[in-house]
């Protein structure tokens, strides 16, 4: 290379660095070129090539998008309450949101783990987190319904969580928020580093049926654990969580909790914990926590209380943990396709460490350490890391992978994300992001075969994308093309609640095992009407139970008598529909919960308290055919202790 | 000319119909033919369109079937069809034994929406109606023991 050539390029680095430091992004005249709709548009009738299960954030709900045209196909209730369809209302779903604390209708949810299987998707099911009050959920991607949900015990807060290993063995669950943990919880905050603890949850899954249940807990140091990731291929067997807050501060964390040049990546060896745990090493405590599963036969959620946890204690059982230095409170913690690197991501730093799996392997071996912190080794940094990523842009967070061995990092703070090398850690192109991202995803991103064909942006500011709706604006996501060597900006979608981590899988995994109906046959609720001759309504003291029947285009039945002010009314009603796609709903005038919505061969249930006597309206609230407005009829409430009759019919004669 | 005219509106049929997507579940009939559903109406507008080509009824009535059929209508047909001559959402099923041919009223049960588009009897029923008779996702064998009900409901032994 001659000087004027050296020279040229360094004024085009620099004019490249200027106008990336200097200009905030415009809009869309800058970054769209080309064929850019092209890529992103799926003609009406046709079908995406992935599905987009997406986290919902502060809706506590997950939402399904289309890939590449990013249309949204299904808002999914998991720890919240939606009164569209009656989740959390309905006498059946309210039990899926107890925990011990009694009935929680709201959680957020952060992250998203599809199930795998040799390490790839297998489209079973989806799980999801609960950040506040700590729960797992499982979503069955057969039906896109929350099948389970299970709480975590011990926890001050699920955010490294729901993690999963290459087999779908274990799920993680790692609380954000050290809490004390011994006997007595009542203790002074300032006594954090004599008493509070972190707690890592092993949720076993059961490959048939999916089942959860919290295998072990390692109790482990007092800090904050943030993000995880499952090694995989030569990995497999390890977990690595990003942690900080090692200086074990309670109060002013954004200063206090930044002091330490480096706080730790937490590595797991979950086949020695399972050792211990099979030679009888775990103790037994004492935690309540609740375990809720959905019966799709009896169309109905149990809640069970569970009472006990095993723990194995990390600073006590040798071999468990080992601690690698990671700079500046790292946040993402990714392994790559191969299992062999794994990518921490400091959020103050002003590079990134990668780390190889078998010189930590090696270091361990060597015992080649730098110290200890309670008892548990610190791995000298140098003898892990495989190198660092230099300048790689401002506030990274999260890495996924393509198929090529190229990673993709969000960078919050300079807005933007940048595709680097894993082998060579050399950056090799970056995009701005509308704006500040946060989490991103590449189809089959976080396994062991990516599909390097887009990345989506799920960002943090929303600002100027979209038409302005007032204070609170929709979540802006974008898409990109990462098919070639440069990434380019193919589409702008809003997105509902606040996405974080989100997966893509490809569409040909699910879309032909999907549910269309409910059998009828086997429909085994207790208050199901299989046929309109069950339609009836029984009186149990103030109990009254209506089994009615919706089919097109009437309810049966349409008018009842002799019910009573003071009573609880239950209305089980069953859709005898056995045709994809025919939803009756289900309201009535001054119900204070919600409407119900029944898929065909369903039976779902509202309570209904009646307040004033009269005659009280109920419909179906889905749009059902061209005499929808006709599925009707009426109750007549009479004062307590009236003696009207109990009478009920359907096209009864005058 | 007659045959031609009806060719046309056919085609017309064909044309116009969305076209469904690619991966979308089709209800299995004539198989290897390559015959149009229309053809068959014309061949037999009696039939209906759909798996079933022909039924042999015996006497006296299979008793099994029978019961079968009762316990199926009354979870996913009783709600629209009385088993009397009173139209409610459906035609009442009084006598439907001797007004249609098995095979038309099997078809109608297992291929309902191929027989509401295309069969002229299925679509003057459906203006009487105005209602799309329901996919209840029957089987052939379901619809055989309906009709065997059906027949019984009709007077027979």
């Amino acid at each position: 290379m001659n000087k004027l050539t050296k020279s040229i390029y360094t004024l085009a680095i620099a004019a490249a660095l200027m106008s990336l430091y200097n200009c905030k992004p415009q809009g869309p005249k800058e970054a769209l070129v080309g064929n850019a709709a092209a890529k992103a548009y799926v003609a009406p009738g046709q079908y995406d090539e992935f599905y987009n299960i997406v986290s919902g954030g502060f809706n506590g709900q997950m939402a399904v998008y289309g890939i590449p045209s990013g249309r949204l196909l299904k808002i999914l209730p998991v720890f919240s309450v939606f009164p569209e369809n009656g989740y959390g209302y309905s006498e059946e779903t309210k039990p899926m949101l107890n925990t011990s604390h009694g009935f929680v209708p709201w959680d957020d949810l952060h992250h998203i783990a599809l199930s795998t299987t040799k390490g790839v998707h297998d489209g079973r099911w989806a799980f999801g987190n609960g950040n506040n009050t700590p729960r797992v959920a499982r979503v069955d991607l057969s039906n896109f319904r929350t099948m389970e949900i299970l709480e975590i015990p011990n926890s001050g807060g699920n955010h490294s969580s729901p993690f999963i290993t290459e087999n779908s063995e274990y799920l993680v669950a790692g609380t954000r928020f050290s809490v004390p943990m011994g006997e007595n919880k009542d203790v002074p905050i300032n006594s954090y580093k004599e008493n509070f603890k972190g707690s890592i949850s092993f949720i076993k899954i059961n490959p048939e049926s999916g089942h959860m249940n919290i295998e072990f807990q390692l109790r482990t140091p007092g800090f904050n654990y943030d993000l995880s990731r499952a090694g995989k291929g030569p990995s497999h067997g390890w977990f690595f969580f990003s942690t900080y807050n090692t200086e074990q501060a309670h109060t002013l964390l954004e200063v206090n909790a930044s002091q330490n040049d480096k706080d730790f990546i937490m590595a797991v060896n979950w086949k020695k914990a399972e050792e211990y745990l099979a030679a009888g090493k775990g103790k037994k405590v004492k935690s309540r926590y609740a375990h809720n599963l959905y019966d799709e036969s009896t169309h109905s959620a149990t809640s069970t209380m569970l009472d006990e946890v095993t723990v194995l204690d990390v600073t006590e059982l040798k071999d468990i943990v080992y601690f690698i230095p990671c700079p500046k409170s790292p946040h993402g913690c990714d392994v790559d396709p191969s299992g062999e690197y794994i990518v921490g991501s400091g959020k103050l730093a002003a590079m990134m460490p990668v780390f190889s799996f078998t010189k930590l392997q090696k270091a361990i071996a060597d015992k080649d350490y730098e110290g200890d912190f309670e008892g548990i080794p610190v791995v000298r940094y140098e003898a892990a890391l495989h190198g660092e990523v230099q300048k790689p842009g401002l506030g990274p967070l999260h890495t996924e992978f393509d198929d090529k061995g190229n990673a993709y990092t969000s960078m919050f703070v300079s807005s933007e994300i940048v595709k680097w090398n894993v082998k060579t850690l050399e950056v090799l192109d970056r995009v701005p992001t509308y704006y500040s991202i946060g989490h991103l995803s590449v189809p089959g991103g976080p396994t062991a075969k990516p599909y390097g064909k887009y990345v989506i942006a799920y960002n943090k500011i929303t600002k100027d994308r979209y038409l302005p709706t007032g204070p609170e604006l929709a979540q802006s996501a974008q898409i990109y093309d990462i098919s070639g060597d440069k990434m380019q900006l193919i589409l702008d979608f809003p997105t509902v609640g606040e996405p974080h981590y989100a997966e893509a899988l490809p569409a040909s995994l699910i879309k032909d095992k999907s549910l269309k109906i409910y059998k009828l046959e086997e429909n085994k609720h207790p208050y199901a009407a299989l046929g309109e001759g069950k339609a009836k309504v029984e009186r149990k003291g103030n109990e009254v139970h209506v089994y009615m029947t919706a089919i097109r285009s009437h309810l049966t039945p349409d008018n009842i008598e002799g019910v009573r002010v003071g009573d609880d009314v239950y209305f089980h009603v069953t859709n005898l529909e056995q045709d994809w796609d025919v939803p009756h709903g289900f309201a009535i005038r001054g119900a204070t919960n919600a409407e119900i919505l029944i898929m065909p061969g369903e039976t779902q249930t509202l309570k209904w308290k009646p307040l004033v006597p009269g005659v009280v309206p109920f419909y179906c609230t889905d749009f059902c055919s061209a005499l929808h407005q006709e599925m009707s009829g009426y109750v007549r409430v009479s004062p307590a202790g009236s003696s009207t009759p109990l009478k009920f019919s359907t096209g009864a004669e005058d | 000319m007659r045959l031609i005219a009806i060719a046309v509106i056919g085609f017309f049929f064909y044309s116009c119909a969305p076209d469904k997507p690619v991966n979308q579940e089709e209800i299995p009939d004539q198989p290897a033919s390559t015959k149009s559903a229309v053809e068959d109406v014309i061949n037999d507008p009696t039939k209906g369109i759909g798996a079933v080509k022909s039924v042999t009824l015996n006497s006296p009535l299979e008793q099994d079937r029978v019961k079968r059929g009762l316990a199926i209508y009354e979870m996913k047909c009783s709600a629209c069809h009385k088993l009397d001559d009173k139209r409610v959402v459906g035609p009442g099923w009084k006598d439907v034994t001797k007004n249609r041919k098995p095979e038309w009223i099997m078809n109608m049960i297992t291929n309902v929406d191929v027989m509401l588009d295309k069969d002229p009897e299925a679509q003057k029923l459906l203006e009487l109606c105005l209602m799309r008779m329901p996919n209840q996702n029957m089987s052939v064998g379901d619809a055989r023991d309906i009709l065997e009900f059906m027949r019984q409901n009709d007077g027979e032994k």
